[in-house]
């Protein structure tokens, strides 16, 4: 507010600052032009027969228009209904578990008496995030071989007979549950110990001297006062629920072929239609993803605007 | 964070739970920390582990056979390890300078007051974290407009500036650089462009630090963009080639085969399982050095993106 009725009261004159400030801002502009605006009216590539021969504008400009034949086409076949599921049901389950866990190990974490240890603790669980999905994927391989893995050669030891991992659906989902709080893990924590350590310590001390035991100051303090915390980040995370991680999905089950019911969301859907040419079908599932993605951001912003005005974007 | 000084107040030890809790607590969480730490050591057995082992009894917890031949291997044979290594160095560190120097100087444009244009770019920082064009049409722009097929700038530009560093940026100008200090320098005469490279930028290292992080490893974790646009293995990444040897192995062997020894001998003589699990560990050990140090300003940076998302 202040800014603005400041910026009104000289807005006849543009200062030799102004001129400055345009030219220091010009290369990030046009990044931004280049690499995020064009993409955006490239969108329209979906409602055409797009050709991938020839210069880009070009073939935008003069290819035909098709209508909504390729969204027909894509919600047409059967994997518009897989992709659905997976993207939202995997969402879903990550956002419960993703808020659950990191919540109830940063509360404990805070509990322990020795703070060295707590911080090293911290630490060791904070390695994962820093791996790319292809180590990650590497490190997959490492236990679920089916011929040298780790996990089949205990199976094989206990007298069991080795599973071929890379081809049963059934596991994959407990799979890439697990890879994706075990990488989210330590991130999680963070933002929530930082919450936790942010809240005044008179709170504690009251409470002590009423004589509320650490669970009470838990279950009364220090939960009622991370509630906020808590509820932008189920509330940010619903935003971006069709957006799924294309690492996890994509290199963690190392494309196999068998698997596709159960590890193939609009992301990793998008990724391969375009690497087989089909780019109808991926234009319209990225449409819908840009699409119902900005409306559920600009929803959850809306919510969040609601709750605490500080915290909203826009 | 957590500050040592907490349990100094006679008070704090009726804040904690009772012995036995503790134990338990602790005993959780050196299961997870294993958890987390443990899966790369195993890489790093396997990768130690002598390919007859390997080849005989599979991957272990613990190498049966120790053997450094998969390292002998990448430092003798490894032309296209090495080169990998290079592009990585490359574009992580021109990466990383490039995207803080854009970052940074939006970031202070929208971050002054009276700049008259400072609501326009506002925006253009701001919708592209509501609205994007999507894969398709940025693979089709990056590659047959901007012309980024194949050449290493398809590795760097993308990735270069990402709005979510850009309003840490302008927080942290808006937050912790005084007003004054600017409007003395703007009255002695000195130009934006001076203002922001002697005065700004020396005294955001904070924020330069966090920014320049996140970019650091987000540009020597990524392979998205390699599996996009580069075909032309000269200009693969450490994680590209990774990525490329977990599906298939033998690939290591075609640079080598061109100096003189023959493919199909290098192919059947290579330590194939272990170097691919090499090429992991070389992505992995800067990494896992690293970041315990610059843990902090990671943390600042994604607790103020936490609240200021």
């Amino acid at each position: 507010m202040d800014a603005k009725t400041k910026s009104k009261r000289f807005r006849t004159r543009w200062r030799k600052q102004d001129t400055e400030l345009t030219i220091l801002a010009l290369p990030t502009t046009v990044w931004y032009i280049l690499f995020c605006f064009l993409p955006m009216f490239g969108i329209i590539i979906a409602f055409k027969n797009f050709k991938i021969s020839g210069g880009f504008l070009s073939n935008v400009f003069n290819s035909p228009w098709a209508g909504f034949k390729n969204f027909e086409f894509l919600f047409k076949s059967n994997d518009a209904w897989i992709i659905i599921r997976n993207t939202i049901g995997y969402n879903i389950v990550f956002i419960i578990l993703g808020i659950v866990i990191p919540v109830a190990l940063a509360l404990m974490i805070g509990m322990i008496h020795n703070r060295r240890a707590g911080k090293v603790y911290q630490t060791m669980m904070f390695l994962p995030y820093f791996l790319s999905w292809v180590v990650v994927s590497a490190v997959g391989w490492a236990f679920l071989s089916f011929d040298k893995g780790i996990v089949n050669q205990v199976l094989v030891d206990m007298g069991r007979d080795p599973i071929n991992w890379y081809m049963e659906p059934s596991y994959w989902p407990y799979f890439l549950i697990f890879m994706n709080i075990w990488k989210g893990l330590g991130y999680g924590m963070v933002v929530y110990l930082a919450t936790i350590t942010g809240i005044d310590k008179t709170y504690y001390e009251a409470a002590v001297i009423d004589g509320a035991s650490i669970w009470q100051q838990t279950r009364f303090i220090t939960l009622p006062l991370m509630k906020l915390v808590i509820i932008m980040m189920f509330i940010l995370a619903v935003g971006r629920i069709f957006y799924t991680d294309f690492g996890l999905f994509f290199q963690v089950p190392r494309d196999s072929n068998s698997l596709f019911n159960v590890t193939t969301t609009i992301d990793v859907l998008v990724y391969k239609q375009l690497k087989s040419a089909t780019v109808g079908m991926a234009s319209a599932a990225a449409f819908v993803q840009s699409v119902l993605g900005c409306l559920m951001i600009l929803f959850a912003n809306w919510v969040v605007r609601r709750i605490d005005p500080d915290s909203a974007m826009i | 964070m957590a500050t040592r000084t907490v349990y100094e107040s006679g008070l704090d030890r009726f804040n904690r739970p009772s012995k036995s809790v503790n134990i338990i607590f602790n005993l959780i969480f050196i299961i997870l920390a294993l958890v987390c730490v443990v899966p790369i050591l195993v890489v790093l057995s396997i990768s130690l582990s002598s390919e007859e082992s390997i080849r005989q009894t599979g991957y272990h917890i613990f190498p049966t056979a120790l053997s450094g031949e998969a390292y002998g291997y990448i430092v003798n044979q490894g032309t296209m390890i090495l080169r990998a290594l290079g592009v990585s160095l490359f574009v992580t560190i021109v990466g990383t300078v490039l995207g803080v120097l854009l970052t940074t100087s939006m970031g202070y444009a929208i971050s002054r007051p009276n700049f008259k244009l400072k609501g326009l770019l506002t925006w253009i920082v701001f919708i592209p974290m509501v609205f994007n064009g999507g894969l398709v049409s940025s693979y089709y722009i990056n590659s047959n407009m901007l012309g980024l097929k194949d050449t290493i700038w398809a590795l760097i530009l993308p990735l270069a500036v990402s709005s979510f560093n850009v309003i840490i940026c302008k927080t942290f100008f808006k937050s912790t650089i005084p007003d004054g200090l600017i409007e003395s320098a703007e009255m002695d005469g000195a130009s934006q462009m001076r203002i922001f490279f002697s005065i700004i930028l020396p005294i955001s290292l904070p924020v330069i630090a966090t920014i320049g992080l996140f970019l650091c490893f987000g540009y020597w974790n990524d392979w998205f963009q390699s599996m996009l646009y580069i075909n032309n293995q000269d200009l693969y990444s450490l994680q590209a080639l990774l990525n490329n040897l977990m599906s298939n192995v033998d690939a290591l062997a075609k640079n080598a085969a061109s100096m003189g020894v023959s493919y199909a001998m290098l192919a059947a003589t290579m330590p194939k399982e272990s170097a691919r699990m090499a090429v992991a560990i070389v992505i992995v050990l800067p990494v896992a050095f690293a970041y315990p140090f610059f843990q902090r300003y990671f943390i600042s940076g994604l607790t103020v993106g936490a609240v200021k998302g």
